[in-house]
């Protein structure tokens, strides 16, 4: 366990809603297709959708009808580096499992497929692949699973100018579907709050990492940490 | 490595735990060579800081040797005799970019920064031992310790200047001096500072040197008053005389033109409005004492600044928001900016210009850390200040 204070849960139950969180922040996952066509409607325009539809429909999420059925997330974060430089270091998904905590690795299959494996309860994994859906070098990216997921899921990244020397905005808009059967969804329901604490963790982890180079830690030595 | 290792209130000990070790290409490892408790370390002591965990190593106030480097170190060697800051700052996001080191966005670890967010809406930085609010990070009340992103932190010093002389430059000093930099002195300005413990005491000698033309302090040990006195303040014992009552009378019905709340959560006093919140703060109805804040609050003279460098960390009932609106106060405050201050600090201390050592009451081996806290907690008038020495 990374950290057994911040979310103040042990054991078992811990294990299983980090592998929710997992799935979500990591796969960065998926309002499904409805969400992502809504998402896309904003295309073009940085500004619209700093304050258009994104936020709002996240702050709206826990009582809308709309996405009953799948998790979305949005959270943005200031990044004290250009939005090129972020883009780059996002686009290249090897990266990924640096920062996003149960992402294992994260291989390129092609310009557009990677497959992605997740840390699962009990040491396990889950794999699947993704693909890149709509790419804007030094904008934004957008991706979602491919047919035959365990997890349908899709994420948009997006990189927009802060005011002038402050860097990039980054906001990450995650949606995704329960896994599949009652028990997945019982779970994601009594874990409901929890992809989002993951999502704002991982964003955490990667503006610490542009900023700072490496991923602050407070465990006392090396052994703690990897086994964190 | 021995550590001082808090188990719960008032129950702190040494015990044998394994040494630090560097993990990130920017940490440190530190050889301790002394270290102080602080009157902060007694929130945590009383168990009124939350998120404390049975295990935590305590201590922010340290300084040593350089042990070991990570590769991302280049300003430090080995050897090195160095003061550590206690806030932990990256000195690359836009906090540290403005100086506001103590306000530093990546230092807080990204799970533990949940805590903070969820309490105060944004997160706090790290800082060394103290609760894993602030990162969970262990503290220096240690023979060693790890010190992250140490290319930012850290100051040398330099050679042929004892530690007592430069110890309190990692908190205490730099505290009482951003509280008297808050208080934005003009000439012919009155300071009253409440609480005449280091940091109260620091920020008398530091409103003195910053043009104050006088400075009140007010508190209730003797000893306290005392030293307040010799660094040249006027003083009021708030169990002989009414606080508000002298101060009007002593600056002609104005009122003192900054004042400083140098006490902060676990303030003492008497009167109702503080026993009601001991009684909510020992049932968890309310988190913080709040009588000095109030009557900061009620003396400052109409369109006089507020300093508060006293450490809060929850609600206050009853705070007087319609005196501080309609009396137009302007109010500063913050855990301290440490890297800020250090070179200035520093030099003043080389100088003669600051004395630090008047402080220590008590020089005792780091084995004896319980007692000092006990001491420190139990005595006030006598202990003003317990300094740990390592067997190093």
């Amino acid at each position: 366990m990374r950290d057994d204070c911040a979310d103040g849960s042990g054991g078992g139950k811990s294990r299983a809603l980090k592998f929710i969180l997992g799935i979500g922040a990591l796969a960065a996952g998926g309002a499904a297709i409805a969400m992502s066509r809504k998402l896309s409607a904003d295309r073009g325009d940085p500004n619209r959708t700093l304050f258009g539809d994104g936020p709002l429909a996240a702050a709206r999420s826990g009582a809308s009808g709309d996405y009953a059925e799948s998790t979305l997330i949005s959270r943005a974060v200031t990044i004290n580096r250009s939005r090129q430089e972020l883009y780059d270091f996002w686009r290249d998904f090897t990266n990924l499992p640096r920062f996003m905590e149960h992402v294992r690795s994260v291989t390129p299959l092609d310009g557009t497929r990677s497959r992605w494996v997740i840390e699962a309860p009990a040491g396990g994994t889950v794999e699947f692949v993704s693909a890149v859906t709509e790419d804007e070098p030094g904008r934004l990216i957008a991706w979602s699973s491919q047919e035959g997921a365990d997890v349908r899921n899709s994420g948009r990244i997006e990189f927009i100018d802060a005011p002038p020397g402050r860097g990039t905005i980054v906001r990450a808009t995650i949606a995704y579907d329960p896994p599949a059967g009652a028990l997945g969804r019982a779970v994601a329901t009594l874990f409901q709050r929890e992809p989002k604490l993951q999502a704002r963790s991982d964003l955490r982890r990667f503006k610490q990492l542009m900023e700072t180079g490496e991923v602050t830690t407070s465990q006392p030595r090396p052994t703690e940490a990897a086994a964190a | 490595m021995r550590a001082l290792v808090w188990h719960g209130k008032h129950d702190v000990r040494i015990d044998n735990v394994p040494d630090p070790e560097i993990i990130n290409p920017r940490d440190a490892i530190l050889k301790v060579t002394s270290t102080a408790i602080c009157g902060s370390d007694l929130h945590l002591y009383d168990a009124v800081i939350p998120t404390l965990q049975s295990g935590d190593i305590l201590g922010h106030e340290f300084m040593g040797e350089v042990l070991d480097v990570g590769s991302g170190v280049g300003n430090l060697k080995k050897g090195d005799r160095v003061v550590v800051p206690f806030p932990i700052s990256c000195g690359s996001c836009f906090f540290c970019g403005k100086q506001q080191f103590s306000l530093c966005d990546n230092s807080n670890t990204a799970e533990k920064a949940d805590m903070s967010e969820t309490l105060y809406g944004h997160q706090m930085a790290g800082i060394f031992g103290y609760s894993h609010l602030t990162g969970g990070y262990a503290g220096g009340q240690a023979e060693y310790v790890r010190v992250p992103y140490a290319d930012v932190g850290p100051m040398v010093i330099p050679d042929g200047m004892e530690d007592d002389q430069v110890l309190f430059l990692t908190d205490i000093l730099p505290t009482g001096w951003m509280a008297a930099e808050n208080c934005d002195i003009e000439e012919g300005d009155t300071v009253a500072v409440w609480g005449c413990g280091p940091v109260g005491l620091f920020a008398v000698q530091s409103a003195l040197l910053m043009g104050a033309h006088r400075v009140i302090a007010i508190d209730h040990y003797p000893r306290r008053l005392a030293l307040a006195k010799q660094l040249g303040a006027e003083v009021l014992d708030f169990r002989e005389v009414r606080v508000w009552e002298a101060l009007m009378d002593m600056t002609g019905g104005i009122g003192p033109d900054a004042v400083i709340d140098a006490v902060g959560l676990e303030s003492h006093g008497f009167r109702i409005d503080n026993i009601m919140d001991r009684v909510k703060q020992a049932t968890f109805l309310g988190t913080d004492r709040g009588a000095v804040l109030r009557e900061v609050i009620i003396a400052c003279r109409k369109g006089g600044r507020v300093s508060i460098p006293g450490v809060y960390g929850g609600f206050v009932d009853k705070f007087p928001i319609g005196a501080l609106m309609e009396k137009g106060l302007q109010v500063k405050s913050g855990q301290t900016h440490v890297h800020r201050y250090l070179p200035e600090l520093l030099r003043r201390i080389g100088e003669g210009e600051i004395d630090t050592t008047f402080l220590i009451s008590h020089r005792m081996p780091l084995e004896e850390a319980p007692e000092g806290y006990r001491m420190f907690k139990e005595e006030p008038n006598e202990c003003t200040k317990v300094v740990l020495k390592t067997g190093h």
